[in-house]
C-alpha cells in the first residue's frame, strides 16, 4: 500500500472551546496521515480529544486552526454544501448509539443517504435492499429499528454507512452499547470491509481488545498524539 | 428527491396525528371563516345589485317643492309646484328617455269577500318602462286610458295574491274606494327595494283617474313627483341641469328664488349603497383573515416544537449528507402540508356552511370561486411564511450540537 497518496492529512490541527471560564484547548497541534486502506484505532482517556478529532475528520466540526485535507480537498476552503457532499459520498458514520431514524423502516434507513445523493426511488430501493442482504438483514427490511436487536441495528447502521460506497468509515465507539459476542461480530464485519473492500476505517474505542482488530493504533492524551504504532495482527501485515 | 421529501413530511405528520389535526384546525377555522365572511358580503352585494337592477338604471326622481308660504314647511312633494305639463315638457328633453308623473295615495281594495290595503300609484303608461317593471299577465293601461281617466288597474304580485289567491285577476273587477276598476294586467314580481319595502305591494291606475276619481286634487294637474329616466349614465349630469333650467323657466322663478322642486339622482344613491356593501364585504374578509394569521402562528408554534423534538434526527441527517437546504425543505414541506390540508378542509367547511346557511336561513350567501382561491392561496402563503422560521432554525443547527442533543 505504500506509495499511495494519503486519504487523510492533518497538519497542525488545533481545536479550542470557548466557555465562560475561558478558552479550553482540546486539540493541540495534531499531525497525522492516514493512507487509503488503513484500519486505524484511536484510543485515549476521556477528554483526550479523540472524539473531537473524529468529529473534525467527519466534517461535523471545524478546527480552530490547522489544515485537514480529505481526498485532496482542503476542508477549510469548502462551503457547507461541499462538506455535506463529502459526508454523503466519501464518509460513512457508525455511531455508538446506532442513530437510526426510529420512524423509518430498515430499508428506508439504509436508503436515506441515497435520497440526499439525489438518486431515484427504484435505484434507492434496489441498492439498499442489496446492502441489507450483505449485512444479513434482508428479511427484516420492513421492520422498524426498535423491532431488532442492538447488534442488528448496528449492522443496519453499517449498511447505511456503506450505501454510497465511501472511501472512509468513521466508527465512534461502535461496540460501546453491545455485548462481547455481538461486539466481536461487528468488528469482524468492519475488518472484512477493510481487508476485502479496501475501505479505510478509523475507529475510536477505549477497549483494547476492540482496538486490537485494527492494524495501527493512535493514542491521544491531552489533545496530542502520544503514540502512533503499527499493530501486527491477524492479516499479519503492518501498515507501510 | 422532492417526492422522497414529500413522503417523509407526510409520515412525520402521521406520527403525530392528534397534534397535526389540532394545528390544522386553526387553518380550517381561519379559511372557513374567510370564505363564509366573503360569501356573506358577496351575498349582500348581490342583493343590492339585484335591487338596483330591479329599480332600473339612470333614474331621477323630481319632487314637488314644499309649502313655505305660511311658515309651516311640509316637506317635499306637498306643494302643487309640479304638474303633468311639467312632466310632458321634461319628456321632450334630448337627454331624457322616459318620464312618468306620479300621484300616489293609499286605498283599501276589495274583491269579492277579500280586501287589502295598499299603495295606489296614479301614473302614465310610461311608468312601466321608466320604473323597469315587467308584466306577468294582461297588459298595461294605455295613454288613451290616462287621457280619458278610465277605471282600469294593474296589480302588483302581492296585491294579486292577497285578493285573488291562485285565481287570475285579469278581466275581473275590483273596488278601490268603492269605485269599480277593471284589472287589465298584473306585474311581474320585483321583490324588496333597497330599504326593504315590498315593491310588489302596489296598484297602478291612470294618473287622471287617481286624481279625479280616487284621491281628489285641489290643484288641477299637480303631481307629487315625476320619475325620469335619462338616455344613459353619462347623460345624467346634463339631463339634471337641463331639467333644472327647464323647470325654473316653466315655473317663472327669478334668479334669487330657490328651486321649488327637488331633483334626486336615484342611481347615484343606489350606487353609493352598492359601494357601501362592497366595503363591508372587504371589511368582513379582513376581519376573518385575522383568524388565518392566528392559524399560521399555530403552525409556527408546532413546527418549532417539532424541530426541537427532532434535533437528533436532524443531526443524523446532516451526518449522512443532508445539506442545509434539504433540512429546510423538509420542515417547510411539513408546514405547507399542515396549512394546505387545513385550508382544504376549511374550504369544504366554509362552502358547506354557506350551503347550509342558504338552505336553512333565508340569507343570500354567494360563494365565489375567487373567494375560495383567495382563501386557499393566502393559507398556503401563511404556511410558507410561518413555516420558514422553524425550518430555517432546523437547517442552521450545528451538526455536532444536533447529533449530541439528548
Amino acid at each position: 500500500m505504500s506509495g499511495e497518496p494519503a486519504l487523510i492529512r492533518v497538519e497542525h490541527l488545533y481545536k479550542e472551546y470557548y466557555t465562560d471560564a475561558g478558552t479550553v484547548p482540546v486539540l493541540k497541534d495534531v499531525n497525522l496521515e492516514i493512507r487509503r486502506g488503513e484500519f486505524v484505532a484511536v484510543m485515549g482517556p476521556s477528554g483526550s480529544g479523540k472524539s473531537t478529532f473524529m468529529n473534525i475528520l467527519g466534517c461535523l466540526d471545524l478546527p480552530t486552526a490547522g489544515r485537514y485535507v480529505l481526498e485532496d480537498s482542503d476542508t477549510g476552503s469548502l462551503g457547507k454544501d461541499q462538506l455535506a457532499r463529502l459526508r454523503n459520498q466519501v464518509i460513512g458514520f457508525v455511531f455508538q448509539g446506532f442513530n437510526l431514524l426510529p420512524r423509518a423502516n430498515l430499508l428506508d434507513n439504509v436508503a436515506l443517504p441515497l435520497v440526499y445523493a439525489g438518486m431515484d426511488r427504484e435505484e434507492r430501493r434496489r441498492r439498499s435492499a442489496d446492502m441489507l442482504d450483505k449485512v444479513g438483514l434482508g428479511k427484516h427490511a420492513h421492520h422498524a429499528p426498535n423491532q431488532i436487536s442492538g447488534g442488528q441495528q448496528q449492522r443496519v447502521a453499517i449498511a447505511r454507512a456503506l450505501i454510497n460506497r465511501p472511501s472512509l468509515i468513521l466508527a465512534d465507539e461502535p461496540t460501546g452499547n453491545l455485548d462481547t459476542h455481538t461486539s466481536e461480530e461487528i468488528m469482524e464485519l468492519l475488518t472484512e470491509l477493510n481487508t476485502r473492500d479496501g475501505i479505510t476505517i478509523v475507529l475510536v474505542t477505549h477497549e483494547t481488545d476492540i482496538a486490537a482488530h485494527a492494524r495501527r493504533l493512535v493514542q491521544f492524551v491531552d489533545g496530542q498524539v502520544t503514540q502512533d504504532a503499527a499493530l501486527p495482527r491477524r492479516t499479519g501485515k503492518a501498515h507501510a | 428527491m422532492i417526492t422522497a421529501m414529500v413522503r417523509e413530511a407526510w409520515s412525520a405528520m402521521g406520527a403525530n396525528r392528534m397534534r397535526a389535526f389540532l394545528t390544522m384546525l386553526g387553518m380550517m377555522i381561519g379559511v372557513a371563516a374567510v370564505i363564509m365572511m366573503l360569501a356573506v358580503g358577496r351575498g349582500t352585494q348581490y342583493a343590492v345589485e339585484q335591487s338596483i337592477a330591479a329599480m332600473g338604471s339612470n333614474l331621477f326622481i323630481v319632487l314637488a317643492g314644499s309649502t313655505t308660504d305660511t311658515g309651516l314647511r311640509l316637506g317635499s312633494g306637498n306643494a302643487p309646484t309640479l304638474t303633468i305639463a311639467d312632466a310632458d315638457a321634461i319628456g321632450e328633453l334630448p337627454e331624457v328617455a322616459g318620464v312618468a308623473p306620479v300621484s300616489p295615495g293609499s286605498a283599501q281594495i276589495v274583491y269579492g269577500s277579500s280586501n287589502w290595503g295598499t299603495q295606489v300609484i296614479g301614473t302614465s303608461a310610461a311608468y312601466l318602462e321608466v320604473g323597469n317593471w315587467r308584466l306577468d299577465d294582461g297588459e298595461m293601461f294605455s295613454d288613451a286610458d290616462v287621457r280619458s281617466a278610465t277605471r282600469v288597474a294593474v296589480l302588483g304580485q302581492t296585491v294579486a295574491k292577497n285578493l285573488f289567491g291562485d285565481e287570475s285577476p285579469v278581466g275581473k273587477t275590483i273596488r278601490i274606494r268603492q269605485s269599480p276598476f277593471l284589472v287589465v294586467g298584473t306585474l311581474a314580481p320585483k321583490g324588496q327595494s333597497l330599504d326593504g319595502r315590498d315593491q310588489d305591494d302596489t296598484v297602478f291606475v291612470p294618473i287622471l283617474t287617481a286624481q279625479r276619481k280616487l284621491f281628489g286634487n285641489n290643484f288641477r294637474g299637480a303631481v307629487r313627483y315625476v320619475m325620469v329616466r335619462a338616455v344613459s349614465a353619462e347623460a345624467m349630469p346634463a339631463a339634471e341641469a337641463e331639467m333644472r333650467t327647464l323647470l325654473r323657466q316653466l315655473h317663472k322663478l327669478p334668479d334669487r328664488r330657490p328651486d321649488d322642486f327637488t331633483i334626486r339622482n336615484l342611481t347615484a344613491a343606489a350606487n353609493a349603497a352598492a359601494q357601501t356593501t362592497k366595503v363591508m364585504s372587504i371589511m368582513l374578509g379582513a376581519i376573518a383573515s385575522v383568524s388565518l394569521l392566528v392559524g399560521g402562528i399555530g403552525i409556527m408554534n408546532i413546527m418549532l416544537v417539532s424541530v426541537t423534538e427532532r434535533t437528533r434526527e436532524i443531526g443524523i441527517r446532516i451526518a449522512i449528507g443532508a445539506r442545509e437546504r434539504d433540512i429546510r425543505l423538509q420542515f417547510l414541506l411539513e408546514a405547507i402540508f399542515l396549512s394546505l390540508i387545513g385550508s382544504f378542509v376549511g374550504v369544504l367547511l366554509g362552502v358547506g356552511a354557506a350551503a347550509i346557511a342558504n338552505a336553512v336561513a333565508s340569507l343570500t350567501i354567494v360563494v365565489t370561486l375567487g373567494s375560495i382561491l383567495l382563501a386557499f392561496c393566502v393559507a398556503a402563503a401563511v404556511g410558507i411564511f410561518f413555516g420558514y422560521y422553524p425550518a430555517n432554525k432546523a437547517a442552521s443547527l450545528k451538526p455536532i450540537d444536533a447529533l449530541r442533543y439528548q
